[in-house]
């Protein structure tokens, strides 16, 4: 019991006395989850609309088989993406194992579903009058996906803090393609393991209430960026 | 306007992400979780960094996984506890150059009431064989590390294979399963290095039960990841880490590892005589 209130206790001395490691790896892992939740931004938001904005063959196996990847076990990813990028396997010439990128690329593989699935249904919710809206005022096809998403942009945002919030917390793909190395790919939850494997349980909480509040504070920058761009 | 500011805010966020793969050379080296729970990683290579100005990024697994990881080329070196597993890896071309590094031994610890009476066993097999018998909860690493490959010997010593209820493989490191023992009173086999790094922080609370059996003994190598297999390592500096750790001056680091916070040194190198 007594560890806990150690742990809280911990967690803020931590924080204040900007301990050097404990910075690196919250920021190695804000780094790594950001830049996985962008890139699958990126790709994910425009495939998700056009996935739920178009008709087409095939459709809702599409839809089915996105929904069901949010489920995609993070170890699996991890095992997956191990055997591509070991040195024996096909993409190994690259040397991406155990380096920050392989947990991005990890990441993005876990994030991107998420962020198709909820995109799809964001944009399957806009009212078809706004499409015709704007296309009957001379907006191009572009013009029209901008208005249109920008309709449903509060759904996308949480789309994104989705995605980032599956990638943030999950420890299996980035112990596995990580390597959980000391200032290089260690992150706040391959630390948390590793931390409870040696029985610093204090510690280890002090790490979680790290993540939790670094969470928070980037839903504050989601909730902003969100603002400014109403 | 304000797409400008989020395309700052994508650009500044690239160039922080960019600017920490700073370009020091580094060094992969795979090894045992007890090396590195037990601290003596921590204290070995900051010195060899300094030395060679490079940087080494420690895979801590088990040794099975560690060879393995060795054996695919995804590391440098490695540094490990099974023998057995060693010279195979050596004999099937994957690595070379090994080096006997240090030694300590294995124990059996358990509950202080010691249930099977583990404390009178003559040998470690007849400990086991008495667990067994009293169907006390025994913890097993489960995982293919040196601990277990020596936990499989001893068990195909006294003619039967563990199962049951009372026989829990964790599959998790050593520091884990003696937490785990801790909660559940059960018994296991350990390195004494990763036993003393936990009881001498009280974190865990059981006593050593049995010790000193010849076949407990557990030395630790260390070997290079043969070039001629896989071209892309970097077997000099491999090198230059074997050539470091077994040094007189890596010897006596280790020699002198553990003995201000646990009374006693957790290895003993065998490297160097008297370092």
């Amino acid at each position: 019991m007594e560890y806990i209130l150690i742990g809280v206790w911990k967690a803020f001395g931590l924080i204040l006395s900007l301990d050097r490691e404990v910075f690196s790896i919250t920021s190695l892992s804000l780094r790594v989850s950001a830049m996985a939740t962008i890139l699958a931004s990126v790709a994910g938001m425009p495939l998700g609309f056009i996935i739920g904005t178009e008709n087409f063959f095939g459709k809702r196996v599409l839809v089915t088989i996105f929904n069901t990847l949010m489920a995609f076990p993070t170890v699996v990813v991890g095992l997956l993406l191990y055997s591509f990028i070991s040195r024996i396997g096909p993409l190994g010439s690259f040397g991406l194992l155990f380096t920050p990128w392989a947990m991005v690329i990890g990441q993005f593989i876990l994030a991107t579903p998420i962020i198709v699935a909820l995109t799809i249904s964001a944009t399957q919710g806009i009212d078809p009058r706004v499409r015709l809206t704007a296309l009957s005022m001379g907006a191009n096809s572009l013009q029209t996906a901008c208005t249109m998403l920008s309709e449903a942009r509060f759904s996308l945002i949480s789309a994104v803090v989705a995605g980032f919030g599956r990638v943030i917390t999950e420890v299996g793909c980035a112990l596995m393609v990580g390597g959980n190395i000391r200032g290089h790919t260690r992150t706040m939850t391959t630390a948390i393991a590793l931390e409870t494997a040696k029985g610093e349980f204090a510690f280890a909480l002090a790490l979680g209430f790290i993540l939790l509040m670094a969470a928070f504070l980037v839903n504050i920058l989601f909730h902003w960026l969100q603002e400014i761009r109403g | 306007m304000k797409r400008l500011a989020l395309l700052t805010f994508l650009f500044l966020f690239a160039l922080l992400f960019f600017s920490q793969a700073s370009a020091i050379e580094r060094l992969r080296l795979s090894t045992t979780t007890s090396t590195e729970n037990s601290g003596l990683l921590n204290v070995l290579l900051p010195p060899f960094e300094k030395l060679f100005n490079l940087k080494v990024d420690v895979i801590p697994v088990g040794t099975g996984k560690a060879l393995k990881m060795a054996e695919n080329g995804d590391v440098d070196v490695t540094l490990v506890h099974a023998r057995s597993l060693e010279d195979r890896f050596v004999r099937e071309g994957y690595g070379v150059n090994r080096r006997d590094l240090m030694y300590n031994d294995f124990v059996i610890i358990g509950p202080k009431s010691d249930p099977a009476g583990v404390r009178n066993a003559k040998d470690a097999p007849e400990a086991f064989k008495w667990v067994a018998l009293k169907h006390a909860t025994f913890i097993s690493r489960g995982d293919n590390s040196g601990t277990y490959v020596k936990e499989m010997e001893i068990w195909k010593m006294t003619g039967n294979k563990p199962s049951g209820n009372w026989y829990l493989e964790a599959g998790k490191g050593m520091g884990m399963v003696l937490i785990m023992c801790n909660e559940k009173r059960a018994y296991t086999l350990t390195d004494r290095a990763t036993y003393l790094a936990l009881s001498g922080t009280q974190k865990i609370d059981l006593p050593v039960l049995f010790e000193g059996d010849p076949m407990l003994f557990n030395p630790y190598g260390i070997i290079a990841v043969n070039p001629a297999r896989h071209p892309h390592v970097d077997y000099v500096k491999a090198m230059a880490l074997i050539g470091w750790v077994t040094s007189r001056a890596g010897q006596k680091i280790i020699k002198e590892f553990g003995k201000d916070k646990f009374g006693k040194p957790l290895f003993v190198p065998v490297a160097v005589p008297n370092p």
